[in-house]
């Protein structure tokens, strides 16, 4: 059967899952990527809010193509996860609880996520045109100046992705070739 | 002589962005839809399947393969007898990026300073190599290049003793550092040769021959065949997940080196591997 994750996701449910397992995601989740994430990390250091409630949420790490006028979004696969490993261990600790991405994560965001029992989900690369078909909604949210990499809020519906590295710190990809 | 107008090659500039992004070539759509048959591990069949519909979906909606519809690389083959006609070629492909890039709904992912990184908000300027040859041709590749595979590509000054195993060693050591962050199944394309600058160049333009052609020099056809074997037995596989299929061809292009010298280049190509060619 069909494993299916909602959101919020609560840190009693992250914890239980283990790595290589197939999930299908469906609620609200957030796009962020290099440049919303150093406005983030940057907005934490002055002590202001993030555009929205990091306890419990998922990141998406994306940025869409256009959308044409009759659609929600354009192609919405995802993108490198690494290159946010720096700004990623403090939204950790404030409750951040899914990542989606693709590819592998630093020793410093695995031990995070250890700390704070959460997991990271690998989206199939490059296929952002079978992704967007999962996003039933989409809005930005905050830093529209950023284009493509401004936050959108998404709702999704059985969104697959597999659990690359779990709470416990299991790493589906270091356990490859 | 023969004059082209700017017009003419805005126009096909224009469409050559937008159908690189919705539909791949022949070769890399066979060569993937054939990967599902291959490979043995279920997890990477069932990547390879979803790459599969993606590819479906991507051209009978109209939505782009990838999101990243990357930085646009561009080879102009130009006949010095040809004469551009209204206006700057130069301007010409940009304004051609432009218009493919707004009016194909294709993603904007150029910043204009690599440090203060505003997006220019139009995909320009494209990345421009010019070869100018003798006669009237006007070929014209435009080859979109994603950056989660282009920031896993490497190159290496080596020495002449290196040889043969360094330029192996090189590949691998590339491919399995790029691993899932690539996208692959990759194609690896290798520049072997030249200068610093130039093997560079070399890696990029073996990206666009097609996945079935192998080189017509003997001994790099049989360093291509053999580096894929080996790539292959990485167990990378598709996503990075597990599997046989980690690439789907290894194109090599050299140039003759300097007595000092061996560079290799390995440029990866994740598997949404774009690019169209047309002689206007």
């Amino acid at each position: 059967m069909d494993k299916v994750i909602t959101t919020p996701l609560v840190k009693e449910i992250a914890e239980k899952l283990t790595a290589g397992e197939q999930v299908y995601i469906t609620g609200t989740i957030y796009s962020a990527r290099d440049a919303a994430h150093k406005r983030m990390y940057e907005a934490i250091a002055r002590g202001e809010d993030l555009p929205f409630p990091i306890k419990n949420s998922i990141i998406y790490y994306m940025g869409p193509s256009p959308a044409r006028p009759e659609q929600v979004i354009g192609s919405a696969g995802p993108t490198t996860a690494g290159r946010m490993d720096k700004y990623t261990p403090v939204l950790l600790d404030m409750g951040l609880m899914g990542m989606i991405g693709k590819g592998t994560r630093s020793i410093e965001v695995i031990v995070a996520m250890k700390r704070n029992g959460a997991v990271y989900f690998a989206a199939p690369p490059g296929a952002g045109a079978l992704l967007s078909k999962c996003i039933k909604k989409a809005r930005v949210i905050a830093y529209d100046d950023l284009g493509t990499e401004a936050v959108h809020e998404l709702y999704v519906e059985g969104f697959p992705a597999v659990v690359a590295i779990d709470a416990k710190g299991n790493n589906l990809y270091a356990q490859i070739g | 002589m023969r004059s082209i107008t700017v017009d003419t090659i805005i126009e096909n500039v224009k469409e050559m962005c937008i159908e690189a992004n919705y539909r791949l070539s022949s070769d890399m759509e066979t060569g993937i839809r054939s990967a599902c048959d291959r490979e043995n591990s279920t997890v990477g069949r069932h990547v390879l399947e979803q790459l599969v519909e993606n590819l479906d979906i991507a051209e009978k909606e109209m939505i782009p393969i990838c999101q990243d519809t990357g930085m646009t690389v561009v080879f102009v083959t130009i006949g010095q007898e040809v004469h551009i006609e209204g206006g700057s070629l130069e301007e010409a492909i940009n304004e051609g990026i432009r218009r493919g890039y707004r009016e194909g709904y294709l993603r904007k992912s150029v910043v204009s300073d690599p440090l203060i990184r505003e997006n220019t908000r139009d995909n320009t300027p494209g990345i421009i190599h010019y070869n100018i040859v003798p006669g009237d041709r006007f070929e014209i590749t435009i080859a979109p290049k994603g950056f989660g595979s282009e920031n896993m590509s490497r190159i290496y000054m080596l020495k002449p003793a290196d040889d043969e195993e360094g330029v192996k060693q090189a590949v691998l050591e590339t491919v399995k550092s790029a691993g899932p962050n690539a996208c692959p199944p990759m194609v690896v394309g290798v520049g072997i040769g030249g200068s610093f600058e130039k093997c560079a160049l070399l890696a990029k333009y073996a990206l666009t021959r097609d996945i079935n052609i192998r080189s017509d020099k003997p001994h790099i056809r049989r360093l291509e065949e053999e580096l894929l074997a080996a790539i292959n037995s990485l167990g990378i596989g598709p996503a990075g997940l597990g599997g046989g299929i980690t690439a789907l061809a290894v194109n090599i292009e050299t140039y003759p080196t300097h007595i000092a010298g061996l560079p290799v280049a390995v440029n990866i190509g994740c598997h949404v591997n774009r690019h169209v060619t047309r002689s206007i």
